[in-house]
């Protein structure tokens, strides 16, 4: 008796997760579908339908997406190395270090969680316009190199490191800086791994700052390229849409779906603080 | 021993430095100058910034799209945080538990996490389009009802956008709880279930209050996003109709990059990390009480 109400209760539960979970792909899988199928299929869903890869192709002519990929690839990659530096430098100094001022300070880099780059943009495209540095991928970059969560994070990890093996490579005559690179950055690499996924995934999607402090196509991420592409709506076809948007979005997708596991990890780790 | 204490100081704040000069820069220097700068004029041309007191505060007060955007934001808000966490908390449970198909469904939710807001309007535009779009045509097709122009009916437009939010952020969230759900110890359960707790019973009496770490943890991201998030506005619906799904940061945006009118931005600015704060601390003392840390 219970055994079969229980497996009753399953079945609900397993129905309804699966409802939700292709409500949650529809999206998605709707994009996909006008993107590969010629403009006539857009809401005719027949499985018959020819393929196309031509929406692809008429999107990539008629922006400088190779452009706009390179300079996010640029962005990602200069925001990741600063935060990689900053950051690690920053908590190795509260996980370890006795100085006094330690607990002011770490409350100022948490309070960056609160009041983040991303709400100041009126001061700080000033501060960029006094620094002369309008219109360039440093600019996009540096509000966010010194991450108050990515410095928490790994202040987090280090201080679950032993003392016991910094004080070894202590006496076998490393420098500070030297127990940090032999000891603490290699034990480390999990919290590199995942918050460095979160990072490139946060900035490749970034779009407020960016459309801000960017004019011309020399520094437009994917996501400001997209947004012009698509607001030109006079001409251009839902599928050209469609598809230009799954490209941009599509290096991350396919890092996604390759690396599921990995993500869903990064995400968790990076969560439990 | 003193020149150890020393050493360690001097190494404490040189490792410090760079990151110090970085926050500073961008984080507390621009939200004490954004204060500041809510007490003077725009600067124009030649005219440089006056001290003008109060006047845009008064002006604030005055101002009806302002009000607006509040209430708007407000009710984003409300409308995105309770559903996107209630729903991230069933999904989390369900892809815990045994379920057949287990990786899809956690695939399928997790999936919006990772694309960029502005692609999710532009997916989502094509849904809400009337009389053609997806949403229209199933609408229509089940109910028989005439098109809806979705985004540009005032009375739809700011739901259609919580829609789109909550569809983003829900899977995002649910990680989170995912990660705490499994910190739990499954004795716990077993032995509840074992005294002849239901399901129900074992969610609220032991599952939900172990979460609330979690809980409050995972609010206060919300309503920081709550804030944060206008991405997609500039797709959808520009704010429009008549300010109808304006958020209060899309608001800062247009007066500091459309209108140039820096030092109200400023003011707006002012108001947005208040409330901000005024929110986040309120829900550390809300949460306080019940939260049972470990």
């Amino acid at each position: 008796m219970n055994r079969s109400k229980l497996s009753f209760d399953q079945c609900l539960n397993t129905a309804a997760a699966w409802f939700l979970a292709l409500l949650w792909v529809l999206p998605l899988a709707y994009a996909i579908w006008t993107a590969i199928h010629p403009s006539a299929y857009e809401a005719r869903f027949v499985l018959t339908a020819p393929l196309t890869f031509e929406n692809f192709e008429k999107a990539w002519a008629a922006a400088p997406f190779a452009r706009y990929f390179l300079n996010t690839f640029m962005l990602v990659s200069l925001i990741l190395a600063g935060q990689f530096l900053l950051c690690t430098l920053a908590a190795y100094a509260f996980a370890r270090f006795d100085f006094p001022g330690r607990s002011l300070l770490f409350t100022l880099v948490l309070l960056q969680l609160l009041v983040m780059p991303d709400i100041l943009i009126v001061e700080n495209y000033k501060t960029m316009r006094l620094l002369d540095l309008v219109d360039t991928i440093p600019a996009i970059a540096l509000p966010y190199m010194a991450s108050g969560f990515g410095i928490f994070l790994l202040r987090q990890t280090f201080m679950t490191i032993p003392k016991e093996l910094d004080e070894a490579a202590r006496i076998e005559g490393s420098s500070f800086l030297g127990v940090l690179w032999r000891v603490y950055i290699p034990l480390a690499k999990p919290t590199y791994l995942a918050y460095g996924l979160v990072s490139v995934s946060h900035h490749w999607n970034n779009f407020l700052w960016p459309l801000i402090v960017t004019n011309s196509e020399d520094t437009r991420p994917v996501t400001v390229g997209l947004s012009i592409f698509s607001a030109i709506d006079s001409g251009v076809e839902w599928s050209v849409i469609n598809a230009a948007t799954l490209m941009t979005s599509g290096p991350l997708l396919i890092a996604f779906l390759l690396f599921q596991r990995q993500f869903v990890q990064s995400f968790m780790r990076a969560g439990i603080k | 021993m003193r020149v150890t204490i020393k050493r360690d100081w001097i190494h404490g704040w040189l490792l410090l430095a760079p990151a110090m000069v970085f926050l500073f820069a961008f984080t507390h220097i621009p939200a004490i100058t954004t204060f500041i700068n809510s007490f003077y004029s725009t600067p124009r041309g030649q005219r440089s910034a006056k001290f003008i007191g109060l006047a845009n505060y008064e002006r604030l007060l005055g101002d009806e799209v302002f009000w607006k955007v509040l209430v708007n934001n407000l009710w984003f808000a409300l409308g995105t945080i309770p559903i996107s966490v209630g729903l991230a908390i069933v999904m989390a449970l369900w892809v815990n538990g045994k379920l057949a198909g287990r990786s899809f469904v956690r695939m399928a939710y997790f999936t919006p996490t990772v694309l960029p807001l502005i692609a999710v309007a532009n997916i989502w535009l094509f849904f809400y389009t009337p009389g053609f779009g997806l949403f229209d045509q199933i609408v229509g097709g089940l109910f028989g009802w005439t098109s809806t122009n979705w985004l540009g009916d005032p009375a739809t437009a700011l739901n259609a956008v919580i829609v789109v939010t909550i569809w983003k952020e829900a899977g995002f969230f649910m990680i989170f709880y995912l990660a705490a759900l499994q910190t739990i110890p499954v004795t716990l359960i077993e032995a509840a279930q074992i005294e002849g707790a239901s399901r129900w019973t074992v969610f609220r009496r032991i599952t939900f209050p172990l979460l609330m770490p979690t809980t409050l943890f995972v609010s206060v991201n919300a309503v920081i996003n709550s804030f944060r998030l206008v991405d997609h506005i500039f797709i959808l619906t520009d704010g429009g109709p008549d300010n109808a799904s304006s958020l209060l940061l899309f608001y800062v945006y247009e007066t500091a990059f459309r209108y140039w009118e820096t030092g109200y931005a400023a003011t707006l600015t002012v108001v947005l990390l208040v409330l901000l704060s005024a929110l986040a601390i309120g829900q550390f003392f809300f949460f306080d009480r019940k939260v049972h840390y470990k």
